[in-house]
């Protein structure tokens, strides 16, 4: 299976060619098959991987690929080697899948862009990044393409940099992917932090042998692996947007729509999900981690549910959407159900990239409009885009037998089953918010009366490129919760749980650490699942009977409880307490301690001995700046003379 | 007497061209671009004998020079950073119309000074080394006389370098009353075997030597005289200042803190806490201060603290995978900041012109070459992965671990997210903003090797770190006190 270690090699090659001589190329048609052909390269590639899988032994699909030794030094040793096996490769398969349908989609959306080839290269970029990130055979190599998919993820955030953005603090889109980069940095200190401590302990990063020798090391609860696996948590807070970490998300929305398809609802989000269940034994051993997955997730998921409730841009309500969905999928982690979490995973990223292509067709489409509010009745002019949209709409709502239905519902199940009702209640909750702003954005996107400017603005169908994807996103999202239906009703069915069965030897360890729940659940299965399904019904059923009639009653609605409202709207005013707490503050240190209270009061006002001198020189700052010669000697000193003293007192001491 | 001459080629040969040849041929030729291309001739042959002789390990003149493996290592550093900067100095200074002859031997007589340090094994070497780099950096920085700023900056330098070298001869005197010895070797088996005559004289001189070192990595609390003096001298000397010169320190620093910290004692652990103390604070005060800072010049001054604070973990650590890290981190950070100060050399204008980050603003439409790589530089400086500045922050962090001191990678992880601040900041400058003002295009010249070799070195050491760190791990055992 050497040649499976060509999959992220090909978007390299494409990122090459495309960064390098993208401009000389000329022609987009050119630009955009190279880029495209790339990942389709590469996705043939891992369905060839797939096959080969298939054919082995259940318990031996778990190949290593070694390429080189990347650093040998002393006791530190670390190769680029891939590991293809049950997970990785269905993380590639979604990656490169769902990667090229949007590169063949932004053929179409970046159409005439004047940086079309820079976009593309970016795109593959990403891709080799994040396809190192998932097929790594140790955390190392992992934390390449965590960093990696960072970076690309920054870069197409800013990509239209000369656009306003409006957000919290943020006036441009450059100023919004710095934000993201920085909050996803403050992750990346828990996961090197617990890479450090992991390397200490077992000598090595490989995962393999992590997840082997864990449970050797450590007994169940132990406190290493609780603050290890807290840390590792915390980096997949910030890369899938968890509380407390998840605010720079929302932000990202400034990247072009394919971006926000790509990286920020179908990968690069999903990546915190990955890694826990890359990493699952450890997780598995520590049942305080658990609990805290579980609250973080289930509070992530209601929270910025109620936030999407009352926004008014499309691609915002999305974003939200994409959080509190993820927020499922760590509810799913935390209460030990990792297939769960992995097939939510997969459906997520069906009818979320459908959805984004979507509203990037919309907004295509309205010329660059993304407010809800002046669209509406837009279905008569985007038909294609009208029908795969409400699809992907009733497959996140949670309709029966569409593919969020499934996985969705496993959630649920599991939450109930290893969690508590009072869990269950609250996933109920946050699934109702779903249907509820899914169906409000449906409805004044495409339904009611049209609110835009006739004389200015005039809809139109996408072409072919940005359609096609669609389609097949749309197919997708019906049919490919069938990979996972549930053993309540395959059982009825005479259908087997594909991917669980698929993914079993890969949770096999962890799963022994895990309590097992079992017993005849049958019929409270069956009673769940038919309230879930009751639930979003009524969501899409409220959202409808408010905003039928125009606006008037969400406007009458948002009147009665303004401070709610207000709260939503603001989103929970998260963004204002960071800003308060910790980046002013920092700055503030900067600037006030570090240069005005060291350079100006120690320096010259204490060694000078002299208050005066700080209104004397407060005129001339840039004076005091390049700093008086005498004053460093002085400070000198006084370090000198301190380090000093810490030496020898000791050594005084009878 | 032929085979033992031969291991000293090196030094030998730059010291002839320097003193015998060069500086005959500076006063009598007067051809600027003879000088430049003989010295540029110099420092390769150099390089190249460094490397011919490096598997020739052993001392020599009475056991004052070690020779081969480690200090020819820093042989060829030196010798390329040396190359990088004058290559990026001549367009440079021809531009601000300060080139002068003597500008090229001072900067060859610097990378002597630094050679003498790296093949130290002498008290009296290392000292004879630190203060022909010091002095000729002292001229260096005060190279454009018409300048103001590059006259302060020499002389508040001088004026703190001679302060701070005075201490580090007193404690190489206190370390002589100690000892007996100014012989690394002989230090080193006295404080093993516990021989010290007076123990608190020992580290009362073991703490001034390495404060003295101290103030020339610019590390806190003596690094006051850095911003200044960085951003006042030309930017092609702040180049090779903040890299050669602070690589030339740790090359002297490692082997005699490993001599001083060798002993089980008392004063070994007081010493490495210490360090470890300084360590700490260095990199929070580079870090944090940067952040405020509008000239790009001064932040990277203070950056180049920060990364001074990193590179002493590898001193804390004490062992051969600490000297290890820390000589792979000083290769990896010659190459991303002396590319970064070049590219500022680059876009600077007369009078220190050019140098606020607003004058980045949209680099990435002006000049899309030079603010790609200005990035490629930038990221790696933040140890952004697959650069060679995430390796090397990778091993000095795993270095610190090791030695028990984990609380010092928490802060040196918590301050590296803390300079992604920063250095994102100037990325963010060069491509998310619309160019503003004079936005004249500046030509990189010659400099343009300097860059294109800075480039290909940084992102080869992070792609493929075994090349360099095989080669360190080849190396015999440095000392053996």
């Amino acid at each position: 299976m050497n040649y499976s270690a060509l999959i992220p090699l090909f978007p390299l090659v494409g990122f090459i060619i495309v960064g390098l001589f993208g401009k000389r190329l000329a022609s987009e048609k050119l630009v955009g098959s190279i880029a495209s052909g790339a990942i389709l390269a590469s996705f043939v590639t891992a369905v060839m991987t797939f096959m080969d899988l298939l054919a082995m032994p259940a318990d031996a699909r778990s190949v290593i690929v070694p390429v080189y030794t990347w650093i040998a030094t002393g006791s530190f040793s670390v190769d680029i080697a891939y590991q293809f096996d049950q997970l990785s490769i269905l993380f590639t398969l979604i990656i490169t899948g769902i990667g090229f349908l949007i590169h063949v989609y932004s053929i179409g959306y970046m159409h005439g862009d004047k940086s079309f080839p820079r976009f593309f290269a970016y795109l593959n970029l990403f891709v080799f990044m994040m396809l190192n990130l998932v097929l790594a055979n140790n955390m190392l190599l992992t934390f390449l393409g965590w960093e990696g998919v960072g970076l690309a993820s920054y870069l197409l955030i800013g990509f239209w940099y000369n656009r306003t953005f409006d957000g919290t603090n943020i006036v441009w889109t450059g100023d919004a992917a710095k934000k993201a980069f920085i909050v996803n940095r403050i992750g990346d200190f828990g996961v090197l932090l617990a890479m450090f401590m992991l390397f200490n302990t077992f000598g090595t990063l490989d995962y393999n042998a992590i997840n082997a020798g864990a449970p050797i090391v450590w007994a169940k609860g132990a406190l290493p692996v609780t603050i290890i696996t807290l840390l590792l948590f915390l980096g997949c807070t910030g890369k899938s947007a968890q509380i407390p970490l998840g605010i720079w998300l929302p932000d990202a929305m400034a990247g072009p729509t394919p971006v926000s398809a790509l990286i920020h609802a179908a990968t690069m989000v999903t990546s915190g999900i990955f890694l826990i269940a890359r990493t699952n034994v450890l997780f598995a051993l520590s049942p305080d981690t658990m609990a805290v997955i579980v609250g973080v997730g289930i509070t992530t998921a209601l929270v910025a549910g109620t936030i999407g409730v009352v926004q008014n841009d499309i691609k915002k309500v999305l974003a939200y959407s994409t959080v509190s969905q993820l927020g499922f999928m760590f509810v799913a982690l935390g209460v030990g159900a990792f297939t769960a979490g992995v097939f939510h995973v997969m459906t997520h990223a069906f009818f979320k990239a459908l959805l984004f292509l979507g509203s990037g067709s919309v907004i295509h489409g309205m010329h660059e409009e993304q407010d809800i509010q002046k669209m509406g009745g837009l279905k008569k002019y985007m038909p294609i885009t009208y029908k795969t949209f409400l699809i992907g709409t009733l497959a996140i709502s949670g309709i029966p037998f569409l593919s969020g239905f499934f996985s969705k519902d496993e959630i649920l199940w599991f939450a109930f089953l290893n969690g508590s009702p009072l869990l269950w209640g609250v996933g109920v909750l946050a699934a109702f918010t779903t249907a509820f702003y899914m169906w409000r954005l449906t409805h004044l996107t495409f339904l009611g009366n049209e609110r835009f400017d006739h004389h200015h603005v005039h809809p139109h169908e996408s072409p072919a490129t940005m359609t096609i994807p669609l389609i097949v996103l749309a197919v997708l999202s019906v049919f490919g919760g069938l990979l996972g239906v549930p053993h309540v009703i395959g059982h009825v069915v005479h259908m087997p749980n594909l991917l669980e069965d698929w993914l079993a030897p890969v949770f096999a360890v962890g799963n022994g650490f895990l309590v097992p729940h079992v017993g005849d659940h049958t019929s409270t299965e069956w009673l769940l699942m038919a309230i879930s399904t009751v639930v979003a019904i009524s969501g899409i059923m409220l959202a409808r009977s408010i905003y039928a009639g125009g606006n008037a009653k969400a406007d009458a609605l948002a009147k009665r409880f303004s401070a709610l409202y207000k709260l939503l709207w603001n989103k929970y005013f998260v963004d204002e307490a960071y800003h308060l707490a910790i980046v002013g503050p920092i700055f503030a240190m900067s600037r006030d301690l570090m240069w005005k209270f060291v350079d100006i009061v120690i320096i010259d006002g204490f060694i000078n001995g002299s208050a005066r001198t700080v209104g004397a020189f407060a005129g001339t700052l840039r004076k005091i700046q390049s700093g008086v010669a005498q004053n460093y000697a002085l400070m000198m000193m006084a370090g000198i003379v301190i380090l000093v003293a810490v030496m020898v007192y000791p050594l005084l001491r009878p | 007497m032929m085979p033992a001459l031969f291991q000293v080629l090196p030094l030998v040969v730059i010291w002839l061209a320097l003193g015998a040849v060069g500086i005959v041929i500076q006063a009598y030729v007067r051809n600027t671009k003879l000088v430049f291309g003989y010295y540029l001739g110099t420092l390769a042959l150099t390089a190249i004998l460094a490397v011919v002789t490096a598997g020739a390990k052993g001392t020599m003149f009475s056991g004052m020079i070690t020779t081969g493996g480690y200090a020819n290592f820093f042989d060829v550093l030196f010798c390329s950073a040396g190359i990088l900067s004058m290559i990026a100095a001549r367009p440079y200074l021809q531009r601000l119309d300060g080139e002068l002859d003597e500008f090229y031997t001072l900067l060859v007589s610097a990378v002597t000074g630094m050679m003498l340090m790296a093949h130290s094994n002498h008290m009296l070497v290392t000292f004879i080394g630190v203060e022909l780099m010091s002095i000729s950096f002292y001229v260096m920085s005060g190279f454009l006389r018409s300048d103001i700023r590059s006259v302060e900056a020499a002389l508040k330098y001088f004026l703190l370098g001679a302060f701070a070298s005075g201490f580090l001869v007193y404690g190489m005197a206190l370390i002589y009353g100690a000892t007996g010895s100014l012989e690394f070797g002989a230090i080193g088996s006295a404080v093993v075997s516990d021989a010290l005559r007076f123990p608190v004289l020992f580290a009362i001189g073991a703490t001034l030597l390495v404060i003295g070192f101290c103030f020339k990595i610019a590390a806190f609390p003596f690094h006051q005289w850095a911003p200044d003096v960085y951003e006042g001298a030309p930017t092609a000397v702040t180049a090779f200042m903040s890299t050669g010169g602070k690589a030339a320190a740790f090359s002297a620093l490692i082997p005699i803190a490993s001599v001083v910290m060798a002993g089980d004692s008392v004063v070994t652990g007081q010493m490495q806490l210490m360090v470890a103390i300084v360590s700490a604070v260095t990199m929070l005060v580079g870090n944090i201060s940067a952040i405020a800072q509008s000239n790009v010049k001064r932040m990277l001054a203070y950056s180049s603290i920060a990364h001074a604070g990193y590179m002493l973990m590898g001193i804390v650590n004490g062992t051969t995978s600490g000297s290890e890290a820390i000589v792979f981190y000083a290769t990896a950070y010659t190459f991303m900041q002396i590319g970064a100060f070049v590219i500022v050399g680059i876009l600077e204008r007369e009078e220190g012109g050019h140098l606020q980050l607003d004058d980045y603003a949209g680099l990435g439409k002006r000049q899309p070459v030079l603010a790609a790589l200005m990035s490629i530089f930038l990221f790696s400086l933040a140890g952004i992965p697959p650069l060679g500045g995430f390796f090397g922050k990778y091993l000095l962090f795993v270095s610190a671990i090791d030695a028990g001191f984990t609380w010092l990678t928490i802060v040196a992880v918590a301050s590296s997210v803390i300079s992604v601040w920063f250095y994102l900041g100037l990325v963010v400058k060069m491509y998310f903003t619309e160019p503003s003002g004079d936005t004249s295009e500046s030509p990189s010249g010659i400099a343009a090797i300097t860059l294109a070799v800075s480039t290909v070195a940084v992102i080869a050491l992070g792609i493929v770190p075994g090349w360099i760190t095989s080669v360190i791990r080849s190396w015999p055992p440095m000392l053996t006190p």
